[in-house]
């Protein structure tokens, strides 16, 4: 038993010793928390009481290490935060030293840039829906799942070098230019994934079983996504429209068609429809850059040492789970004096206990995975 | 001939001619016992082997295909790695019970053996009461859960223990409705005898459809009762680990392991038994050739084909359907399954009393 249960004793419901309330720890290890969230959950029977998130087990002092690492270095670290989408974490970094340099990245690198990140949001996406059917006790659509991902991680790998953590975003642009394959391969999985898409709503949407188990489990209201911060399709499920490509648009966003998916259902069934949705907005983003990549530089003159003027500096990107914010205090060094990242996932856990409360235990497995969690995003 | 039921009876006539009675009796006893448990074995590893193909097989993946030709040997080194591991007790277990629960689930699964005919006239024992005793048996299977789940001292393994017990008992309803049916179309409770009246055509194709539906609910209950997926809330890997053999490792595990696939394989059984005619080969009303044809193909083919269909049905819906929730489960059973069965076997007691079926 996980001792520090005895500390919030006082402040867990039913802890009077009323007859059938009782504790259970879920995690550090355990299936469904798909990393080592430790969740202290108080239990009438099957009826959840309260859910108590308890975080750190894989804090690595990310921001500390930043503060110690050059402008240049301190972005590899980050693709260890939220490692379904490093491409993305990566970006916000960058944008974020650029807009204190005021460097201007050329069109061809923003390009590549979004296309990027578009292709990292459907990697991601595929990963959560395999392992959400997963939670739910499906486990053949994870294959499936990962049958496209792969594919993806291909892609990455011919032109960064690399297939969870790229570290391909730097400063001014890109590392290097990408793969001559690159556009071919794309294409080619962008048929294959047309190809793919319907199957996943016939295994799993459609499923009679799935729906019961998603459709009003969760409520979150729009408010309530509001006020405790939540962000990404966690917050679009509930019709709070939060895409951070749309509102504050970054890089070419704003000359892009396409839709902010927006649901409102409140519930997880919504959140879920809103993550399907979304991987499709991103094969139309996609499929609008991958022939009109314009030539040129892929990477802006930098100087080799790079210097943020004194200040404060923030920028938001819009990752696979909501919005990031890159927070730099400048002292004027070549090391950033503070860093702070705003993880999406810490706010998107948070709301948990919220909507957790007085559902049965089966659900909160599935409302964690309509949440999205990558536990090192929220720890850190 | 080298049918089961001929080589048994050269058994049979060869102890007679060499031993008393007494010794007779004893020996064949012996003998029965170890073919249950060879069979046991058998099974057990093909069943694995079976469900790891078929799981792959659906998941666009290769199964194991590294030990022995084709992988058929794997089941043989997971056995033995599961003898060699240590079977652990945890401190605050009940020793006794912790221990005792999963031989009871394997006798549970051994007893259910003793009425099914396997071949024509090959049966171990061929009671009246043939299905009243699998139904009332199978039963039993719930409290070795429950002791497993309670005395191992740990909260999942009680949340699976007590899901499986609300489970079992209300999908015991359903299953023993679904098999009135065929009891009240055959008039009897034998074995042998609902397997005879199947002679011209199996129940299935006879008995239009009261007996589809019979048939549906039946294997929907048995797979709730044998804690398969879309069912498996008692394990529920995602939510309580591992269920009620959470703490269970080695070969206490192994034996749970083995009696999940063995019931299956006995209700599987049962369903072929009941609805497809068991070992009667498939036979339509008076076409003389196409029946002796059939005839041609010896009868525990027959069993063995129609079991493992039913089987490779119960795996296809373990790997393709997401888990219930324990309140739409028993909303399942006792808002739709219930009545449903219930209307159906008045229906079928009218279809019998009038005499309906072909």
């Amino acid at each position: 038993m996980y001792r520090e249960t005895e500390i919030i004793k006082e402040a867990t419901p039913g802890s009077n010793g009323e007859a059938g309330v009782f504790t259970i720890n879920v995690g550090p290890q355990h299936p469904a928390t798909h990393g080592v969230l430790h969740l202290v959950i108080t239990l009438s029977g099957e009826t959840i009481l309260k859910v108590e998130p308890h975080l750190g087990y894989i804090h690595r002092s990310i921001e500390k290490m930043c503060e110690s690492l050059t402008y240049r270095q301190f972005i590899y670290v980050t693709s260890r935060m939220d490692y379904l989408s490093a491409h993305i974490n990566n970006h916000a970094c960058a944008l974020c030293v650029e807009k204190g340099m005021q460097i201007e990245v050329p069109p061809r690198a923003q390009v590549i840039r979004v296309l990027m990140d578009e292709l990292t949001r459907i990697a991601s996406h595929e990963l959560w829906w395999g392992a959400m059917a997963m939670d739910l006790g499906a486990f053949t659509p994870f294959f499936h799942a990962f049958r496209e991902r792969e594919s993806i991680n291909d892609i990455m790998e011919e032109t960064c070098g690399a297939r969870l953590t790229m570290n391909y975003m730097v400063p001014g642009g890109v590392m290097q230019d990408i793969h001559p394959n690159f556009q071919n391969r794309v294409k080619e999985f962008l048929r294959l994934y047309k190809r793919k898409i319907h199957e996943y709503d016939e295994l799993v949407t459609g499923n009679i079983i799935f729906q019961n188990r998603m459709k009003g489990i969760g409520l979150l209201t729009p408010e309530d996504a509001v006020s405790y911060g939540c962000s990404g399709p966690t917050a679009r499920g509930s019709g709070v429209s939060s895409d951070i490509r749309k509102v504050l648009p970054y890089e070419i966003y704003d000359k892009l068609e396409f839709d902010e998916v927006l649901e409102t259902g409140c519930d997880s069934f919504a959140r879920y429809v809103v993550r399907i949705r979304e991987m499709q907005q991103s094969i139309r983003i996609i499929e609008q850059l991958i022939d009109t990549i314009p030539e040129g530089d892929f990477q802006a003159k930098t100087k080799a040492v790079l210097k943020l003027p004194k200040g404060e500096f923030y920028t938001r990107v819009e990752t696979a789970r909501g919005e990031l914010g890159v927070y730099i205090v400048s002292e004027g060094g070549t090391t950033p004096y503070r860093i702070k990242f705003r993880s999406p996932g810490f706010s998107n856990l948070s709301v948990l206990d919220h909507i957790a409360r007085g559902s049965k235990i089966g659900d909160l497995v599935a409302m964690m995975g309509t949440l999205d969690l990558v536990i090192p995003d929220i720890d850190r | 001939m080298w049918s089961l039921s001929h080589i048994a009876n050269e058994i049979h006539t060869w102890l007679s001619n060499t031993f008393n009675p007494t010794w007779t009796l004893v020996i064949e006893m012996v003998l029965a016992g170890v073919a249950v448990i060879g069979l046991f074995a058998a099974l057990g590893l093909v069943l694995v082997l079976m469900e790891r193909r078929v799981a792959a097989w659906i998941q666009i993946r290769l199964g194991p295909n590294r030990v022995g030709p084709l992988g058929l040997l794997q089941s043989l080194a997971d056995t033995l790695k599961l003898i060699v591991k240590e079977g652990l007790t945890p401190d605050g277990a009940d020793k006794v019970m912790f221990n005792v629960a999963p031989f009871i689930a394997m006798i549970v699964a051994m007893l259910l053996m003793a009425p099914i005919a396997f071949a024509k006239d090959f049966q171990l024992w061929d009671l009246n009461i043939g299905v009243l005793f699998v139904t009332a048996v199978s039963s039993i299977m719930v409290i070795s859960i429950l002791m497993a789940g309670w005395s191992s001292n740990n909260k999942y393994s009680l949340m699976g223990a007590m899901r499986s017990g609300a489970q079992i008992v209300s999908y015991e309803l359903s299953a023993g409705l679904s098999i009135m049916t065929i009891v009240v179309l055959t008039g009897s409770l034998q074995v042998s005898d609902i397997i005879h009246s199947q002679g011209n055509g199996w129940w299935i194709f006879k008995g239009h459809l009261p007996v589809w539906i019979a048939f549906i609910t039946f294997m929907i209950a048995v797979t709730a009762e044998t804690n398969r997926a879309p069912f498996d809330l008692a394990e529920a890997e995602s939510e309580l680990t591992a269920g009620f053999h959470t703490e269970y490792s080695g070969m206490k595990f192994a034996l749970f392991f083995l009696a999940e696939y063995i019931n299956v394989f006995i209700v599987c059984a049962i369903g072929a038994t009941l609805f497809l005619g068991g070992w009667m080969p498939l036979h339509f009303g008076s076409n003389n050739a196409f029946n002796d044809a059939m005839d041609y193909i010896p009868s525990s083919i027959w069993f063995f084909g129609k079991t493992f269909c039913l089987i490779f049905l119960i795996m296809w819906f373990r790997w393709t359907f997401p888990r219930l929730r324990i309140d739409q489960l028993l909303n399942l059973e006792w808002k739709y399954l219930l009545p449903i069965s219930m209307i159906n076997l008045l229906l079928t007691t009218a279809m019998a009393i009038l005499g309906w079926h072909f």
